[in-house]
């Protein structure tokens, strides 16, 4: 294979990764009822807290994106947050975080 | 004499459910996403009702007065509503706090407590007007305040509860309504995550999130302080993710066994209640979130968080063996067992449904809409100690 081909391919294959999407709506929406459902079970149904802190646009303020997927792919050791890698894959956690971020968590706008 | 009659018939017309009938039949269901409960009666599995306008019910949890007519609803928005079941209306509603967890009822029937997040502590109310009676913060060391989780009645008219960031556990004795007595009990382990009490209400188990273990406390002999039961339960193994917290409320007693779940996991723990030592470890297909005995204590049904939480499995007590395995559907959330244990209610969440099984056939008997169902509760619990 030449080089460009493996660019391409890798291109191709990191590209979910960099762009955080896109995924398949049907995955979107099992996703979406996941972060309410069960991260809202500890989170609270509207994000405002529980056992775990709220998760509201304000409280994640200077938080990136990537940093809030690691949290969720890995949890946090010494807390009650798991880590969600054996269910999530990085560019469904990175999406998830965007969702988070962008205040759209709640389903009031966007996708 | 005819305005009067027209007065009776609006007053008729202003819907109660039913004629007259009892409510020992009756139960709820939270339906958490649109903040609403489902009245449901167990005697043709049927819905019968909505009440609306309940806010936030992730984790909603609820109690019923001694007359077992109403109901009361504990939001995650602090909430804390008293429901009619037999006029399907809400009669009283108070935003006592920001965040909150749970309650529980007084022996008397009296008073009505909330375990709150935000602010940490406990409040308790009058249980006719939801009017404030006594504000219990949970503070401890310098000016922190801990969350509240485990909140349960117990004879005395006492209510125990555990403090998850403060490891520890309070008695308070209401028995005079405007002056509670504390007693603390604190070091009882690392991140208590719920609690339980004994149907006699003798004994109270907090489960340890921080460590192994759970903490004992007999409510018959203060003096003897906490002590710590299954120290070592996974000693030197890897803990698996833990995607639900588990719960303590539903106390599986089989004769001198309990049945618990562990944390970390995927085990349900025998404890012999003779000497508090563990009985036995049931390997079982994922996170236990609730392990209940049906009433006759035969049977222990187990569900599970993610990714198993559409799968139940059932626990023969006198074998422990595994007897049966079901797939109910997607998001099996909680289960109640009817007062007598014949049938069996599950909330399938993801599929908007609860469903009724027969607990001797497992043969699926009905199946009743809801919205986002999660928590189920009869009306039977109202005279049990720590329902």
């Amino acid at each position: 294979m030449t080089r460009s081909a493996w660019l391409a391919l890798s291109l191709l294959l990191a590209a979910p990764l960099l762009a955080g999407g896109p995924l398949p709506a049907e995955r979107e929406l099992e996703l979406r009822n996941l972060l309410i459902q069960d991260c809202g079970s500890c989170h609270g149904l509207r994000l405002r807290g529980g056992l775990g802190p709220a998760l509201l646009p304000q409280q994640l303020q200077g938080k990136s994106a990537d940093y809030l997927s690691l949290v969720i792919l890995e949890g946090r050791p010494g807390t009650a947050m798991p880590g969600w890698r054996p269910l999530l894959s990085p560019a469904e956690a990175q999406w998830m975080a965007r969702l988070l971020l962008d205040g759209t968590a709640l389903g009031d706008k966007g996708t | 004499m005819k305005r009067s009659v027209a007065g009776l018939l609006l007053a008729a017309l202003a819907l109660p459910l039913f004629a007259a009938r009892g409510t020992g039949d009756l139960g709820l269901v939270i339906e958490r996403a649109s903040g609403s409960i489902q009245i449901v009666e167990t005697s043709g599995n049927t819905g019968i009702g909505r009440v609306e306008g309940l806010g936030d019910l992730s984790h909603a949890s609820a109690v019923y007065s001694r007359d077992a007519r109403f109901a009361y609803i504990f939001g995650r928005d602090g909430g804390l509503t008293r429901v009619d079941i037999l006029d399907g209306a809400i009669t009283h509603r108070n935003l006592q706090a920001g965040n909150s967890i749970g309650g529980a009822i007084s022996q008397d029937g009296s008073l009505v407590a909330v375990s709150n997040y935000e602010p940490g502590g406990v409040r308790i109310f009058d249980s006719a007007t939801l009017q404030l009676v006594a504000d219990i913060p949970a503070s401890y060391g310098q000016q922190l305040s801990s969350k509240v989780i485990g909140l349960v009645d117990a004879p005395g008219q006492k209510f125990v509860f555990a403090l998850w960031d403060a490891g520890e556990i309070w008695v308070v004795d209401m028995s005079e309504r405007g002056n509670p007595q504390i007693t603390k009990f604190s070091d009882v382990g690392s991140n208590p995550y719920d609690a339980l009490i004994t149907p006699d209400g003798r004994y109270y188990i907090a489960g340890l999130f921080g460590e192994d273990g759970m903490a004992l406390l007999d409510l018959w002999n203060l003096d003897a302080g906490v002590r710590r039961i299954l120290p070592d339960y996974g000693r030197g193994e890897q803990k698996l993710p833990v995607y639900k917290m588990p719960h303590l409320e539903g106390w599986a007693v089989a004769g001198d066994l309990a049945f618990v779940p562990a944390i970390g996991r995927h085990e349900v723990l025998v404890i012999d209640m003779r000497d508090w030592r563990q009985a036995g470890r049931i390997a079982v297909k994922g996170q236990p979130v609730f392990v209940m005995a049906r009433p006759d204590g035969r049977q222990v049904w187990v569900n599970f968080a993610l990714p198993d939480n559409d799968t139940i499995q059932v626990i023969d007590t006198q074998s422990l063996a595994l007897i049966r395995e079901l797939k109910p559907g997607k998001g099996v959330l909680h289960m109640e067992f009817e007062p007598r244990g014949e049938e069996v209610w599950l909330s399938v969440r993801d599929e908007n449904r609860v469903d009724v099984y027969d607990t001797a056939s497992f043969a699926r008997k009905a199946s009743i809409e809801a919205q986002k169902p999660s928590g189920i509760f009869f009306t039977a619990r109202a005279h049990r100690i720590g329902l």
